[in-house]
């Protein structure tokens, strides 16, 4: 028996596919923006910072890289209101991939600041430039440019991990092919179609990092 | 060829063989009184209806079913851990002279087996905390709920909520029991079987019934033409029902009192 392909079946749906398709744009855009913050805060804090938060740092980073995605985010919203913080699912999304993404960053930028050698740093001193002023030109700035391949792989690993969130009834694009699926039964038409949707996104995403890239860090 | 003609021989002799079994077969309540034993089929996978308790000894509002009908009949009862799928199998071969596990009645297993009086509730339903005034769906108007992808009970609550009503859905029930127990959400709808079960984990958050969504109450099966065995299970029902002993145990397993009209 061949499966007959209805695609049709999901015109009814367009609406749940759109927002959905909305809430992941949005959700990843807003927990890279707030994960990247985090972990230029946490690799410079690495390096620079005193000893105690330097392990402190490293004890969030590896906490957090060694336990799956899905469990941080149902401590954050099945977990949580039992201390008495109650947050609706869109912000638990947002708060657990904004600390997942910030401990991958953390790891990912230090390595870019170690990459910096101690006498570039040294020569910035040396200018009379500040602390920050170092801090932002003379390491940040081309700590991010050595990795920020790998810094693009990781935002849109986080993108597509994004898709658990329709586990604690956050309405993105997974749980638009989960709620079109359990209503019409077209499980390979829903799935493929956001899928597809997936994959553009992910096209997309890299090739917008990448044209930022070339922008932030022109080749000399 | 022969092997055709082998399975034509096969197909007559089991034809042969049902229909003897069928009418050979005396009075199974004469049966049970004899052999002062009635076999009974029972969840074991299934609370508050059928679990194996911390004795490893089977417990629950089926089970004491079972037990109430044995006692009545003043016989021993004997009862037999089925699956949702065999149950009907099980009283069909006659290894079990009833089925007691939450079955509901479909005009598919009406043409199979008979159906006493229902003997518990089970309902789909909208639950919430007892502050929640809601006893009808609308009004839910502008209220948050609970509820598991694809269930029954999700997808007609769709149909029956007013729009401005957030449904929250969960990938299965275990997230929705943990929605409700954790505050997300104040109102969810299931069946009462999890509303019990929560009830007996979370005091603090015991649900309250707002509304029942889809009644589907549970009919102890019994095999077709056995009309003395239906008609003195239905007497026993009649009696637990008049006596309170229904009321007690609904109160027991199901953690609250049989619903009006029931």
């Amino acid at each position: 028996m061949i499966y007959k392909l209805q695609f049709a079946d999901l015109l009814p749906y367009w609406d749940v596919l759109v927002r959905g398709l909305a809430f992941t744009i949005l959700l990843t855009l807003a927990s890279t923006l707030s994960g990247v913050a985090v972990g230029t805060l946490g690799a410079s804090a690495r390096t620079f910072g005193p000893q105690w938060l330097s392990r402190l740092v490293g004890a969030y980073v590896e906490l957090i890289r060694n336990t799956p995605f899905l469990v941080q985010l149902f401590f954050v919203y099945f977990g949580l209101p039992a201390a008495g913080l109650k947050l609706t699912e869109t912000q638990a999304a947002f708060i657990a991939m904004t600390i997942n993404l910030g401990a991958y960053s953390t790891e990912i930028i230090r390595a870019g600041i170690e990459a910096t050698p101690k006498g570039v740093i040294e020569a910035g001193v040396s200018l009379a430039m500040t602390r920050l002023q170092v801090l932002r030109h003379v390491v940040l700035k081309p700590a991010f440019e050595k990795v920020w391949p790998a810094l693009a792989s990781q935002i849109i690993i986080v993108m597509l991990g994004s898709s658990v969130v329709s586990q604690i009834s956050a309405e993105d694009l997974t749980y638009a092919a989960n709620f079109i699926q359990s209503r019409n039964f077209r499980a390979f038409e829903s799935y493929f179609v956001v899928a597809l949707a997936y994959l553009m996104l992910a096209i997309l995403a890299r090739a917008i990092l990448r044209a930022l890239g070339s922008r932030l860090f022109p080749k000399a | 060829m022969i092997r055709r003609r082998v399975f034509q021989a096969m197909l007559v002799g089991a034809f042969a063989l049902s229909s003897f079994t069928g009418s050979a077969s005396a009075e199974a309540l004469d049966d049970i009184l004899a052999a002062k034993v009635i076999r009974i089929a029972v969840p074991t996978d299934y609370p508050p209806f059928g679990a194996i308790g911390s004795d490893m000894q089977p417990q629950g509002l089926d089970i004491d079913m079972a037990k109430l009908i044995g006692r009545e009949l003043g016989v021993r009862t004997e009862l037999v851990a089925v699956s949702s799928a065999n149950r009907i199998p099980y009283l069909q071969s006659k290894k079990v002279d009833l089925v007691i596990s939450t079955l509901g009645k479909n005009p598919d297993r009406e043409k199979v087996i008979d159906f006493t009086a229902a003997y518990a509730p089970f309902f789909m339903g909208v639950f919430g905390l007892k502050s929640v005034a809601v006893s009808k769906p609308e009004q839910l108007s502008g209220k948050t709920v609970g509820a598991t992808r694809g269930a029954l009970e999700e997808q007609e609550l769709s149909k029956i909520a007013p729009a401005d009503v957030t449904i929250k859905r969960y990938e299965d029930n275990n997230a929705t029991v943990a929605a409700y127990i954790s505050g997300q959400v104040d109102i969810f709808t299931s069946g009462n079987a999890v509303a019990a079960v929560i009830a007996d984990r979370s005091a603090a958050r015991a649900p309250d019934l707002k509304f029942v969504i889809k009644d589907s109450p549970c009919f102890i099966g019994v095999n077709k033409d056995e009309p003395k065995l239906l008609a003195r299970v239905n007497e026993i029902i009649a009696k637990a029902r008049a006596s309170g002993e229904s009321e007690k145990l609904s109160q027991t397993w199901l953690k609250a009192p049989l619903p009006p009209g029931f």
